[in-house]
């Protein structure tokens, strides 16, 4: 009995699997091209897997062990159940494989079940609630129709008419199992992550953040650049099919574990934005339908039904139809901070600011909608090349006393200085003074652009407007291109992403960047190993470290700021959210322009954080994160928290002792030094 | 007996636009007035709107240009004339062959001359009546629009009008949409030849940039903030001046003709 339902049902269910394969292929098939190394990707795919993807999964210990057992066991009790069930082979050692395999299953299984028993808000319901009973269904059911296969239940178990019954109330149970963990996972069930997932790493349109981390790799963080030459090509992602194939693979790939969702600032803050229904919306859109099905949390202040979409229908609805939905509405896309959280912690490295990016470009280059005062940036950075329109001819009135030399004079420097747009801001210009005071007592042969200098195009790129990026970074390209120099540094996070990550696949053929480019906090840090900065330590204050976006997930530096506050001898205490889980300060992405309102604002709450530790002062390393912290408002009782850049903290800490200073190398202006802040 | 069903014929708008220059940095762009004119266009109930350009075709005024193609338009009309010339001609006729209800334009340009005279040289050419410092166009009901034109310190005055007619706008009038890339980049340049006359008199002049015209300084003696405050919402009071109400044509040119004698602008 058993011995002929087995095979069919076993067989039946790698049918049902392959044709679901085959018809979730055609979906992603909708999506763009885009180059993939077919082979090579299927070949690095276990690897990724097993190292990649682990290293994220572990960093919760226990879900990462039951999902070592549950999908391992699972893996394996599969392939033995096809060999042992499906063929009949049940010889030697086979048998008992596929026991241990399916008990080890089961063991994971329970540990689903108790997960599940009372779920965190952020994982999904509905169908996600089956699971754990599907699991020790298969796995149960396997491991007891192998039982008589390795001899521990007389083969004869199953006749007579008791023995029917037991015969085919375990075949529906290991029926089920197959339905939901075979079938399912090309049918659109949960365990279509599995299927999709092991797709999605092979394919990946980033291959480059798998390299070995420890050999030289690196984030691969900068955006894509849009082919602006290619008439054809669209501006952006503006319905569901303009994703590239592997982007809509990817978006299947999500597991709905909410690990997102609860690292994001925007759902914090109760904007409408919550990267996990993203992912699901999109998914929606691939496959046409409404988001009704959906089991997870909402965006906040959206409710769960009003919104569908369809392959080559509006992702967002255009402004001509008043009050219209699609699939997403625009304000979910403008709540991103792009701060990298979601993607850091996706165990299945699903790629969701480039997801954003690339339908933020659509609405700002084709539907001309970027809202708040969006619209008004890109103009002043057309008109001005800087976000405030300020007159570009005035980039150097803070510094009309520290005589700064200038690129187009001297030609020739160590250090070329990126001042950025923080020239315009009064607050960023006393950051910048105190880098040019370490500067000069560390005796650094630097030297700045001035007027040449534009704004590096950040802003305009994650608010969509590629065109304006690619069109600032080419000039800044050619101006660079002029001079000589070691390296760049710039005391802020986001040139020095754009210009480190991003300007690479600007340059002429034939050119390419030749520079290192580091952040004030990375040099400064070199200055003191290398014993060109003297500090006299002694600053006894209890400090915390806030990790810019942009400088730690973005750029992986998150040692140099704690060395530099090391040397500096001062008492750092971490926030609970530091390193690659800080939390975004709400300066970037362009945020604060697009301003879409929430319940609370993201600087308020990371300043919570801030005040939690107790620390008298929090260090950055970022003007936005700067402007964004002074900008909040301290409860009330409560002291104000000093906000200080790292060069502050230096400046203040230079051992000035005559044998301490080094005189400049470049001794044009040693006056400028003194009256930098005290 | 059924009524007579009249499909209104859609209500054909002109914008002239000009290539704007930045007042900090110079560089070529949409001109700030004339893209609120295509602004108001764009909100006009069945409107066939067509943006036309008199002047020169090169790098940098086509840039500028596509600024207003980036505001949802598919084509441009471009009546090419050479540097210098004086396009009045030329847009007279353009406007007369196509002969469009309602003819919007920016108060004045930011480049080359920028009188401001256009739009007047132009109503006075083609007989047609000019309303200047519109902030909306209200409605347009059998060949007459209601305007609704920008006083000084918010006020409104409500205008009618018989079309075709001439308007212009001003700061008053409501911020133009984002220009995309998209569109501005794929808009065609509808290009023709209009009769070239040279501006004679321009070719004579010297131009440089102006210099900033001293501003008299307001003195306001105010003791509290309340005064302050009245002091800078007050109407500005001009000295003299006569009211004339019931008085014959003949009556007022006269009388502002004399006017004109008197301050020494006609001699
Ligand atoms: S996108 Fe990634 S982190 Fe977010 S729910 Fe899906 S799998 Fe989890
Ligand atoms: S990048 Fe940051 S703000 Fe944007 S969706 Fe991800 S976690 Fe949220």
């Amino acid at each position: 009995m058993l011995d002929i339902l087995l095979p069919t049902l076993i067989f039946a269910a790698l049918v049902l699997a392959a044709l679901g394969a085959w018809r979730r292929v055609r979906l992603w098939r909708r999506g763009r091209a885009s180059k993939v190394a077919f082979l090579r990707g299927l070949a690095a795919m276990p690897r990724r897997y097993l190292v990649d993807l682990h290293h994220v999964v572990a960093r919760d210990k226990v879900m990462a062990n039951t999902h070592v057992a549950t999908a391992g066991g699972f893996v394996a009790a599969l392939g033995l159940a096809v060999i042992v069930h499906g063929l009949g082979l049940a010889e030697g050692m086979l048998g008992w494989l596929l026991l241990a395999a399916s008990a080890t299953m089961f063991a994971g299984s329970l540990f689903v079940v108790r997960r599940r028993r009372n779920p965190p808000a952020r994982l999904s319901k509905g169908p996600w609630m089956r699971l754990p009973k599907s699991l020790m269904a298969f796995s149960l059911g396997i491991f007891v129709v192998t039982l008589p296969a390795v001899g521990v239940l007389p083969s004869g178990f199953s006749q007579g008419v008791g023995g029917w019954l037991v015969a085919l109330l375990l075949a529906g149970v290991v029926a089920w199992g197959l339905a939901e963990l075979v079938v399912g996972m090309t049918w659109g069930g949960p365990m279509k992550h599995a299927f999709a997932g092991a797709l999605h790493l092979a394919f990946h349109r980033r291959p480059e953040r798998f390299a070995d981390t420890q050999h030289g790799g690196y984030p691969s963080t900068g955006l894509k650049a849009l082919d602006l030459d290619d008439a054809e090509a669209p501006l952006g992602v503006g319905q569901p099919a303009d994703f590239t194939w592997n982007q809509l693979l990817g978006f299947d790939a999500c597991v709905q574990c909410g690990r997102c969702e609860a690292v994001c600032p925007a759902f914090a803050a109760g904007q409408p934005l919550n990267p996990k229904k993203l992912i699901q919306d999109m998914v929606v859109g691939m496959a046409g339908g409404s988001d009704a099905g959906y089991t997870g949390s909402p965006y906040p202040q959206t409710p769960i039904g009003e919104h569908q979409g369809s392959p080559h229908g509006p992702i967002v609805a255009p402004a001509s139809t008043k009050d219209g939905k699609a699939l997403v509405d625009a304000e979910t896309l403008w709540s991103c901070t792009t701060c990298r959280a979601c993607v850091e912690e996706c165990p299945m490295m699903i790629e969701h600011v480039d997801a954003i990016v690339d339908m933020r470009r659509h609405l700002t280059l084709e539907e001309g909608a970027t809202p708040g005062k969006g619209a008004e940036v890109i103009d002043n950075l057309i008109a001005t090349d800087n976000p405030g329109g300020f007159d570009p001819g005035g980039r150097l009135n803070w510094a009309a006393d520290l005589e700064l030399p200038l690129m187009a004079d001297v030609e020739r420097a160590e250090v070329l200085l990126w001042l950025g747009d923080g020239v315009f801001d009064m607050r960023n210009q006393r950051t910048l003074r105190a880098l040019v005071k370490v500067l000069r007592a560390a005796g650094v042969d630097f030297a700045v652009l001035g007027n040449e200098e534009r704004d590096s195009g950040d802003v305009a790129r994650r608010l969509g407007d590629e065109a304006t990026f690619q069109s600032l970074a080419r000039r800044n390209i050619a101006t660079l291109s002029q001079y000589h120099f070691d390296c760049v540094v710039t005391c802020d996070p986001h040139s020095f992403h754009v210009l480190k990550n991003e300007y690479g696949a600007f340059y002429p053929p034939g050119q390419e960047s030749s520079y290192p480019v580091w952040h004030h906090s990375t040099f400064i840090n070199q200055l003191i190993e290398s014993g060109r900065l003297r500090l006299a330590p002694g600053q006894a204050s209890r400090v915390t470290y806030h990790d810019p976006c942009y400088l730690g997930r973005y750029n992986g530096e998150y040692e140099a700021p704690r060395a530099v506050l090391k040397a500096l001898g001062v008492e750092l205490v971490e926030m609970q959210r530091s390193g690659y889980r800080s939390r975004c300060c709400g300066g970037g992405g362009g945020a604060p322009i697009t301003d879409v309102p929430g319940k609370q604002r993201i600087p308020d709450m990371r300043m919570g954080d801030v005040r939690e530790t107790q620390a008298e002062q929090v260090v950055v390393g970022c003007p936005q994160c700067t402007a964004m912290f002074e900008g909040v408002v301290p409860p009330t009782g409560d002291e104000e928290v000093a906000v200080k850049d790292i060069a502050e903290m230096v400046a203040v800490a230079l051992d000035t002792t005559p044998e301490a200073t080094l005189a400049p190398r470049d001794a044009s202006t040693p006056q400028a030094t003194e009256e930098v802040m005290s | 007996m059924q009524p007579e069903v009249t499909t209104m014929p859609a209500l054909e708008v002109t914008v002239l636009v000009s290539v704007g220059r930045h007042p900090l940095t110079g560089r070529t762009r949409r001109a700030d007035q004339d893209a609120r004119g295509v602004e108001l266009a764009r909100s006009l109930a069945d409107a066939q709107v067509r943006l036309l350009h008199a002047g020169m075709r090169d790098e940098s005024s086509e840039a500028a240009l596509r600024g207003y193609l980036g505001m949802g338009f598919t084509q441009l009309s471009l009546l090419e004339q050479p540097e210098g010339a004086d396009v009045l001609p030329a847009l007279a006729e353009a406007l007369d062959a196509t002969s469009p209800h309602l003819v919007i334009a920016g108060e004045r340009a930011e480049r080359g001359e920028g009188s401001g005279l256009l739009p007047y040289l132009l109503a006075e050419r083609l007989g047609w009546p000019l309303v200047s410092g519109l902030a909306a166009v209200e409605s347009v009901e059998d060949g007459v629009a209601t305007l609704l034109q920008a006083l000084p310190r918010g006020q409104r005055r409500r205008l009618k009008v018989r079309l075709p007619a001439i308007v212009t706008v001003d700061n008053a009038a409501p911020a133009p949409r984002q220009s995309a890339y998209g569109p501005a980049r794929r808009g065609a340049f509808e290009t023709t030849a209009g009769p070239v006359s040279d501006d004679e008199e321009w070719a004579a002049w010297q131009v440089q940039p102006a210099r900033q015209r001293p501003k008299r300084l307001k003195i306001v003696k105010a003791a509290s903030a309340r005064d302050r405050f009245k002091a800078a919402a007050a109407k500005a009071e001009g000295g003299g001046g006569q009211v004339l109400t019931d008085v014959s044509p003949e009556q007022g040119a006269e009388a502002i003709l004399m006017l004109l004698r008197e301050e020494d602008v006609l001699r």
